[in-house]
């Protein structure tokens, strides 16, 4: 029993004109409103139509949500019974957790710092160079690459084969092969592994980190660095002691924008290990509890201990960009 | 996660069925086109020619009622279901609505509690059938005894809550399978081993003999459900070292899972798995996916393999591999199937899966239905369409089409006992979560069997 392609359609364009009939009245009745009123209530009005929807929206879809998770982990599985505290003691004693917690902490120290150092190198020694525009967009492209993707086309560089009369198809280990040497299966061993997946997303952020730099650096005057240039300073301390102060600013949000990514690292994990061999993040062990165990309670404790990773992160980055515009 | 496995069985059950049907198609050699086309033009013919509808006799007195069946099984394998129903509705008057619908795990909930429940559910998992059991009528006295003469007790049992039964057995699956390649056997003058030691030994014999391959491959690698291939050999294990009544007890916590009797079943299992004389190299297969696992199996690097029987249409679809019988010794890169065999020669447990039929309107028309399903006249109509079979004791092989789901039917006729995939009926920390994870951690980190055992434990729900 098929329906035909009009039997299909005919709901959804109905729908679709009726909506956008509301939407015309709502916006006619606003006018009508707008213009009949006083000043004072035509400026009540104003806040009313423009800052209205968007609070509302995020009274729905970030801060009742919020407020919801927290309120969940003090619940147990089902959310019907509080249990008080008995989710976070369960996060912080059991030896698995601590391997997830472990594992977020290598990934927010290295995956940041790697990026930007890259990113910033890159950038600098871009900066004067002719044709720039195609090194910069090769490293750029991983950008464009899901996480997803990029965790699938990674698999197969890690691939390890463990017989030996079937070709190698991982890069890597091809190499190794190659050279003589005996071939690693990358993503097996802890605590190597997490550092083969933490590569990965240095891979992709690195050109987010060069973009930005390289931007900020662009807006350093030509002025001061040839003043520097014309003292004497090397190409070193012009680097140090002239771009990287000049451009601190930026570095600080590429870093801090980094770290926040970081923390909610989990299709890499999740696509390449599944969280398996000891390289789980909280993220994913956040996803697992909740929806493939449906242990609710655990996995919104995961969330808020995540939540508090991040508000300090954040707090810095806010306080950072007050500063920088008082400066100016 | 409940959703991956039946998702996977599915995979398997539609790729199995294309290639069933290409065999049908091969058998009937009518020299006609399209085989699908042939395959309902012969049954439209049939029902035409169906001279009256004696056989249909116990479900008459319904005509003009409209049956709704509500299930997980959609297209393309809804159409041989809906196929299978022709000439019952032809002759009965009952209309069959087959709604299927790959949200049935959440809708079914939302729709018995809104007062629009299904004539008749098809449940993937008895697991799932127990919640409902308050608002399901009770099966009618021709249902079961249509079911108990036509299943083993077990799969009635499986239907049962509380001693009363509600769901009639539908489809059925088996994981009790080793694969393997006549070729490969025969030409290497190994014999098919039908207890457990005398497979210990064949792999021996394999691991010494010049044979360029090993004695078995493994894979257990599956994205976030990495694990759950490992987890099957514990279960089949279980039901052979221990008794059903031992396994049922694993599964309902009332032993516990680092019970010594658990410990000696891991052990088992570590006899091959983690035996690098076997496998080769053991933690890799931590990082080999469950279906390039079996791939050794075509290619001749490996000689045995165990996975259930969908794995045939994964082999067939992408490692060219052909299923053939056991008789077929050569046929290159041909595949078949022998039974994981158990500690002695006559006990035959078999490990896996099915549907369940139950419910949730008393109607005659209703009861027609669900008692025509449980009919060895319709299990070996349905399973004759392809790419399907059932534990319904009245199916005649010679109706099976595909060689491995032929084996299956036998398997599933001679299993002393039957029992589910522990791992699905288990809650969801330990059979979704803990239980594939730490099988993983003890393949890929070699953690000592007790630690494994002693950390799923610790993760069981309290209450």
């Amino acid at each position: 029993m098929r329906n035909t392609l009009w039997e299909t359609i005919a709901p959804n364009l109905t729908l679709l004109v009726i909506s956008l009939a509301a939407f015309a009245a709502v916006i006619y009745a606003l006018f009508l409103i707008g213009s009949r009123a006083s000043v004072k209530w035509q400026g009540w009005l104003r806040y009313g139509v423009f800052l209205g929807p968007a609070l509302l929206l995020l009274l729905v879809g970030l801060i009742y949500p919020a407020l919801r998770t927290l309120w969940m982990s003090f619940m147990d599985k089902s959310s019907e019974n509080f249990i008080g505290f008995d989710n976070y003691i369960w996060a912080f004693s059991i030896p698995e957790i601590q391997i997830v917690l472990r594992n977020t902490m290598l990934w927010v120290i290295f995956v940041p710092l790697l990026s930007t150092l890259i990113g910033l190198a890159i950038a600098y020694m871009t900066d004067r160079m002719k044709r720039a525009g195609i090194v910069k967009s090769l490293i750029f492209m991983p950008m464009a690459i899901s996480f997803v993707g990029a965790s699938v086309i990674w698999n197969f560089v890690y691939n390890f084969e463990p017989s030996e009369n079937k070709p190698e198809i991982g890069l890597l280990n091809a190499i190794n092969r190659g050279l003589g040497l005996e071939p690693q299966n990358f993503l097996l061993t802890p605590p190597w592994n997490t550092f083969f997946l933490i590569i990965v997303l240095v891979w992709i952020q690195t050109g987010f980190a060069m973009v930005i730099l390289s931007a900020a650096m662009k807006n350093v005057p030509d002025e001061v660095v040839e003043a520097a240039m014309l003292d004497g300073a090397s190409n070193w301390r012009r680097f140090t002691r002239v771009t990287l102060p000049m451009i601190r600013g930026t570095v600080v949000v590429v870093l801090t924008t980094i770290t926040i990514g970081t923390l909610k690292v989990f299709d890499i994990v999740r696509t390449m290990t599944g969280g398996n061999f000891q390289t789980n993040v909280i993220a994913n062990e956040m996803y697992a509890q909740s929806f493939r165990q449906l242990n609710y309670g655990q996995g919104s404790t995961l969330a808020v201990i995540l939540f508090i990773g991040v508000v300090p992160i954040i707090w810095y980055n806010v306080r950072q960009l007050r500063l920088e515009r008082t400066e100016r | 996660m409940r959703h991956f496995v039946r998702s996977r069985t599915m995979l398997g059950v539609a790729t199995l069925s294309v290639a069933a049907l290409a065999l049908a198609g091969c058998a009937a050699d009518d020299g006609a086109g399209d085989t699908a086309t042939d395959v309902v033009a012969d049954t439209d013919t049939d029902t035409a020619m169906a001279a009256g509808c004696e056989a249909f006799a116990d479900y008459m007195g319904n005509e003009g009622e409209t049956v709704e069946i509500y299930t997980t099984i959609i297209e393309p394998e809804s159409t041989l279901f809906q196929e299978s129903f022709v000439e019952f509705e032809d002759c009965t008057g009952i209309t069959i609505e087959w709604n299927g619908d790959q949200a049935f795990e959440e809708q079914i909930a939302v729709r018995v509690a809104g007062g629009t429940a299904p004539d008749l559910a098809i449940f993937p998992q008895p697991g799932l059938l127990k919640s409902f059991a308050a608002d399901m009528v009770p099966a009618s006295a021709a249902v079961a005894s249509s079911v108990d003469s036509n299943y083993t007790a077990d799969w009635k049992n499986y239907g049962t809550v509380d001693g009363t039964f509600y769901a009639a057995p539908l489809g059925a699956n088996v994981k009790s399978f080793v694969w393997y390649s006549p070729k490969t056997f025969a030409d290497n003058g190994w014999s098919i081993p039908t207890t457990w030691d005398a497979m210990l030994t064949l792999s021996d014999e394999i691991a010494a003999s010049d044979y360029a391959g090993t004695a078995w491959c493994a894979g257990i690698e599956s994205g976030a459900a990495t694990g759950w291939a490992a987890t099957d050999w514990m279960e089949d294990l279980m039901l052979r070292f221990q008794d059903a009544a031992t396994y049922d007890s694993w599964v309902d916590h009332s032993m516990p899972f680092n019970d010594p009797k658990v410990a000696e079943v891991i052990s088992e299992a570590g006899k091959i798995l983690k035996n690098a004389d076997y496998v080769g190299n053991v933690s890799a297969i931590a990082t080999t996916s469950f279906s390039a696992g079996g791939a050794g199996v075509v290619d001749g690097s490996c000689a045995m393999h165990r996975q259930a029987s969908f794995l045939g249409g994964i082999l067939v679809g992408d490692y060219g591999a052909t299923v053939v019988s056991p008789e077929d010794t050569d046929v290159e890169s041909g595949i078949s199937t022998f039974y994981f065999p158990g500690v002695s020669a006559d006990s035959t447990p078999a490990l896996g899966g099915g549907e369940f039929v139950g419910a949730f309107s008393d109607a005659p028309a209703v009861e027609a239905v669900q008692l025509y399903l449980t009919s060895p006249d319709w299990n070996n109509a349905k399973a004759a369409l392809g790419g399907w079979f059932s534990a319904n004791l009245g199916l005649d092989t010679a109706n099976v089409a595909d060689p491995v789901n032929a084996v299956a039917v036998e398997i599933l006729q001679n299993a002393s006992t039957f029992r589910f995939d522990a791992s699905d009926l288990m809650p969801g920390e330990v059979g979704a979560g803990s239980f594939w994870t730490e099988m993983t951690a003890w393949i890929a980190e070699d953690k000592a069997d007790q630690a494994v055992l002693d950390a799923i434990e610790a993760t069981w729900p309290a209450s």
